[in-house]
C-alpha cells in the first residue's frame, strides 16, 4: 500500500516539476530577456517598458519593426517571419501586465531650471507659434496614454526618449500615415525635444497609471473647433491647423493650441 | 595577321549569335487565343496548393504587404533584386498575361514582353514544372485580387543587371528541362523528385553557389552557405550534417510539416520554408519527398568514403572549459536544461542534436546572435523564443559555450575557437 501512495506521489511531483509551461511568460522569453522580467523595462536604461502598455500602441510598434516604419536590427529580425495573429497575442499580453513602476531615477538636479520649464510648457501647453499641440493633448491629462492606441510618456529613460524623439526627427522612427507624431516633432527644434525629454523622464508616476480611455481624453480637452485638418503631406505646411488625426490612433483628436 | 583577326571576329559573331539563338528562340507561341480553357475552382484551388509547394509566397510579398503583390527585396552578391507583383492588376501584375506567357515564364525563365528574367527567380527550377501544374499556378494567380504596386526596377551592379549578361549567365547554366520520371525507382519516389526539384526548389538553397551565383544541379542536395543571409544549408545527403539516410521518413516528414523532430528542430531560412510552405503540404506529398530524399541519402551513403566523425579536435583550454560551461549555466540551461536534454516541443535539446554537431558553425553563431523563433504552424500556433545574445556574449563567450555544448552530454564535435565565431560574424550584414 505504501509503495503505491509512493508511486503515485512520485508521479504527481514529475508530472508537475515537467509540465509544459505554455504561458505567454515562457513564450516571451525572447522578449524579456531585453525588456526585463515581465516586460517591465530592460536593466541597461534603454529597452523601454512593455508592461501595461496600451495593446494598440504595442501591437502597432510590432508592425511597424515588421515592416520598417521604426529600425533596431535585433528586434526587427526577432519578429520578422511572425504572423498578426501571434504579434497581437504578444501586444494584448503584455498589456495586460500591471507592475508597479519604479520612481524616475533622474531628480530636478543635473539640468537647468530653464530647460525644465521649457520642457514642461511643451508637454503641458504645446507651442501655438509653432503649431505644436501640448503631448497632454493626445497622451492624456496625466500622460499615461489613451487606451487601445496611444502610449503613456512616463516611467520611460531618458535616452529612450532622447533617441525616440531624435529618430522621429530624422524620420528613422514613423508610423501609419497620416503619421501626427512625425509632423509634430519636425516642427520642433533639437532644443525643445531634449527639453521636453528631461521633463518627461523628472515626473513621477500619477497613483492610476492605466491608459485613459478615449471619452476621458475628449473631456480633458477643450473642443475641437469646426475646422478639422488631416495632417497628411499636403497640410505638412499647414501649422493653422486645429486639430490633428493620426493614423496609428484612429479617434483621437489632438488640439492645436 | 589580319586574316587571324577575321576569324577571331567571325567566331566572336558566331558566339554572339549563338547566345541570342540559345536564350530567345524558344518557339513558345504567346498568342492568346487556344491556350487554355476556363479556370475552373478546383484548378484554382489546386494552384493555390502549388503555390505553397513552391514558396512562391515568401519571396513574392513584401513584409506586411498583400500576399503575391511582390516587391520583396532580395539581397545578392551582385546586388538587390525585387520580387514581382503576381496579383492580377493589368498594370503591374499579371492581369495581361495569358497561360503560355506564364509557361515561358516557368520552363523558359522569360517575361511576358519576352526579356530575360533575373535568375534570381529560379527558373532551372520551375522549368520542370508540368503543363498541367504552370496552368493551375496560373489560374491561382489570375484568381488574386488585382493590387496596384509596381515593382521597383532591380539595383544590379553593371554588367549583372543587362540582358547581355543574363543572357551570358543563362547560356552557361541554365537549359529548360522536362521532368523525366526514373523507370527503375517507385512512383511515390518520382514525385519526390518532382517535387524536391521542380516547386520545392530546395537545390537552390541546398548546394553551393559559385562565383557566378549560380546554384548546383538540379538534384545537389550537398549543402551550401546561402549568400546574403549568412546561413548555412545542410547536405541532406551528408551523415554527419541531416543523416536522413538513417532517419524514418515519418520523422522527416514530421519535420517538414511541424518544423521539429526528434533530433533535429528547423531554424532561419528553413523555419520560414516550414511556415510558409511545407506544413500546408498533404501527408502524401510529404512522404513522397522523405523518400526520396532519404533514398538520395542512402545511396549517397554507399557511394561514399565518408570518414568517421573527427575525433575533437585541438583540445579547449581549461579557462575555455570553465568558461563556456559558466556561460551555459548563466544563459543557457534555464531553457536547453542542466544536461542538454531542452523541453520537449517548447526548447530543442543539445545533447544529440544534429545541428549542435556540425562541422560548419554558421547557424550556431547565427542562433546565438540574433536568436528567433520556431515556426509558427498549425500545431504551434504561438511558438517559443530564444533572445538574441549578440549583446551579451562576447565571441570569446561564444566561442566557449559552443565548444561546452559540442563536447557535453556525449556530444562529439570539434572545438570552436573565436577566430571561428568572428569568421561568420564578420559576414553578418547589419
Amino acid at each position: 500500500m505504501k509503495l503505491i501512495w509512493t508511486f503515485w506521489a512520485c508521479l504527481i511531483w514529475s508530472t508537475s516539476a515537467h509540465a509544459l509551461d505554455t504561458s505567454m511568460a515562457e513564450r516571451t522569453r525572447a522578449c524579456t530577456h531585453c525588456h526585463g522580467e515581465q516586460g517591465k523595462a530592460g536593466p541597461d536604461g534603454y529597452y523601454p517598458r512593455l508592461a501595461g502598455k496600451p495593446e494598440g500602441y504595442l501591437f502597432h510598434q510590432l508592425q511597424n519593426f515588421q515592416q520598417g516604419r521604426r529600425h533596431y536590427d535585433l528586434m526587427a529580425r526577432l519578429i520578422e517571419p511572425l504572423p498578426e495573429a501571434y504579434l497581437r497575442d504578444m501586444a494584448q499580453y503584455f498589456s495586460s501586465l500591471h507592475v508597479p513602476y519604479p520612481a524616475p531615477a533622474l531628480n530636478a538636479s543635473g539640468v537647468s531650471a530653464n530647460v525644465l520649464a521649457r520642457g514642461k510648457a511643451l508637454a503641458l501647453h504645446g507651442d501655438a507659434s509653432r503649431g505644436v499641440p501640448a503631448c497632454v493633448s493626445c497622451h492624456g491629462a496625466q500622460l499615461t496614454g489613451v487606451a487601445p492606441d496611444v502610449p503613456g510618456l512616463l516611467g520611460l529613460p531618458l535616452d529612450y526618449l532622447n533617441g525616440q524623439l531624435g529618430a522621429w526627427q530624422s524620420g528613422q522612427r514613423r508610423a501609419h500615415a497620416p503619421d501626427c507624431m512625425a509632423q509634430v516633432v519636425k516642427r520642433l527644434a533639437s532644443d525643445d525635444l531634449m527639453a521636453v525629454a528631461q521633463y518627461l523622464a523628472r515626473q513621477p508616476l500619477p497613483a492610476n497609471t492605466s491608459p485613459v480611455s478615449l471619452s476621458v481624453l475628449r473631456a480633458s480637452n477643450p473642443a475641437p473647433t469646426k475646422q478639422q485638418v488631416a495632417t497628411d503631406a499636403r497640410t505638412d505646411a499647414t501649422p493653422a491647423a486645429t486639430t490633428w488625426t493620426c493614423g496609428s490612433a484612429p479617434g483621437v483628436v489632438g488640439v492645436q493650441p | 595577321m589580319k586574316r587571324g583577326l577575321l576569324a577571331l571576329c567571325v567566331a566572336l559573331l558566331a558566339l554572339v549569335a549563338w547566345v541570342v539563338f540559345d536564350n530567345f528562340a524558344d518557339g513558345v507561341d504567346t498568342q492568346a487565343s487556344a491556350v487554355s480553357g476556363p479556370a475552373t475552382a478546383e484548378l484554382v484551388a489546386q494552384g493555390a496548393y502549388l503555390a505553397r509547394a513552391g514558396n512562391c509566397v515568401s519571396c513574392h510579398t513584401a513584409p506586411g504587404e498583400v500576399p503575391y503583390a511582390g516587391g520583396r527585396a532580395l539581397a545578392t552578391p551582385f546586388g538587390t533584386v525585387y520580387a514581382s507583383n503576381l496579383t492580377s492588376d493589368a498594370a503591374t501584375g499579371l492581369g495581361h498575361w495569358n497561360a503560355q506567357h506564364f509557361w515561358r515564364a516557368l520552363h523558359h525563365g522569360r517575361s511576358k514582353d519576352g526579356h530575360l528574367l533575373a535568375p534570381v527567380f529560379p527558373y532551372n527550377h520551375t522549368s520542370l514544372i508540368t503543363r498541367a501544374d504552370s496552368d493551375a499556378l496560373f489560374a491561382f494567380f489570375q484568381s488574386l485580387a488585382p493590387v496596384a504596386r509596381a515593382t521597383p526596377a532591380h539595383e544590379l551592379r553593371w554588367p549583372f543587371g543587362t540582358q547581355a549578361a543574363f543572357a551570358v549567365w543563362r547560356s552557361l547554366y541554365f537549359k529548360p528541362t522536362a521532368f523525366h520520371a526514373d523507370a527503375q525507382q517507385s512512383p511515390e519516389w518520382n514525385l519526390g523528385a518532382y517535387l524536391v526539384q521542380g516547386l520545392g526548389h530546395c537545390a537552390a538553397c541546398h548546394s553551393a553557389r559559385d562565383a557566378l551565383g549560380a546554384s548546383g544541379a538540379l538534384d545537389d542536395l550537398s549543402g551550401g552557405v546561402m549568400p546574403g543571409v549568412n546561413w548555412y544549408a545542410p547536405s541532406l545527403l551528408s551523415v554527419t550534417e541531416t543523416d536522413l539516410a538513417h532517419t524514418p521518413t515519418a520523422e522527416i516528414v514530421r519535420l517538414l510539416k511541424t518544423g521539429q523532430s526528434s533530433h533535429a528542430w528547423v531554424s532561419g531560412p528553413m523555419g520560414e520554408v516550414v511556415q510558409n510552405s511545407t506544413q500546408y503540404l498533404r501527408d502524401d506529398d510529404l512522404r513522397a519527398m522523405a523518400t526520396y530524399l532519404q533514398s538520395r541519402a542512402q545511396q549517397a551513403l554507399r557511394d561514399s568514403r565518408e570518414p568517421d566523425p573527427a575525433a575533437p579536435s585541438r583540445k579547449p583550454s581549461a579557462r575555455s572549459v570553465a568558461n563556456g560551461a559558466a556561460v551555459y549555466k548563466d544563459h543557457c540551461a534555464q531553457c536547453h536544461g542542466e544536461q542538454g536534454q531542452g523541453k520537449a516541443e517548447v526548447y530543442p535539446a543539445l545533447a544529440g542534436n544534429r545541428a549542435v554537431h556540425m562541422p560548419n558553425i554558421t547557424n550556431l553563431v547565427q542562433t546565438l546572435t540574433y536568436g528567433g523563433f520556431s515556426p509558427v504552424t498549425h500545431v504551434q500556433p504561438q511558438p517559443y523564443g530564444m533572445p538574441p545574445f549578440v549583446l551579451t556574449l562576447s565571441d570569446r563567450d561564444m566561442a566557449d559555450v559552443l565548444t561546452h555544448i559540442r563536447q557535453q552530454w556525449g556530444n562529439q564535435a570539434p572545438t570552436v575557437t573565436e577566430f571561428d565565431v568572428s569568421r561568420v560574424r564578420v559576414l553578418q550584414t547589419h
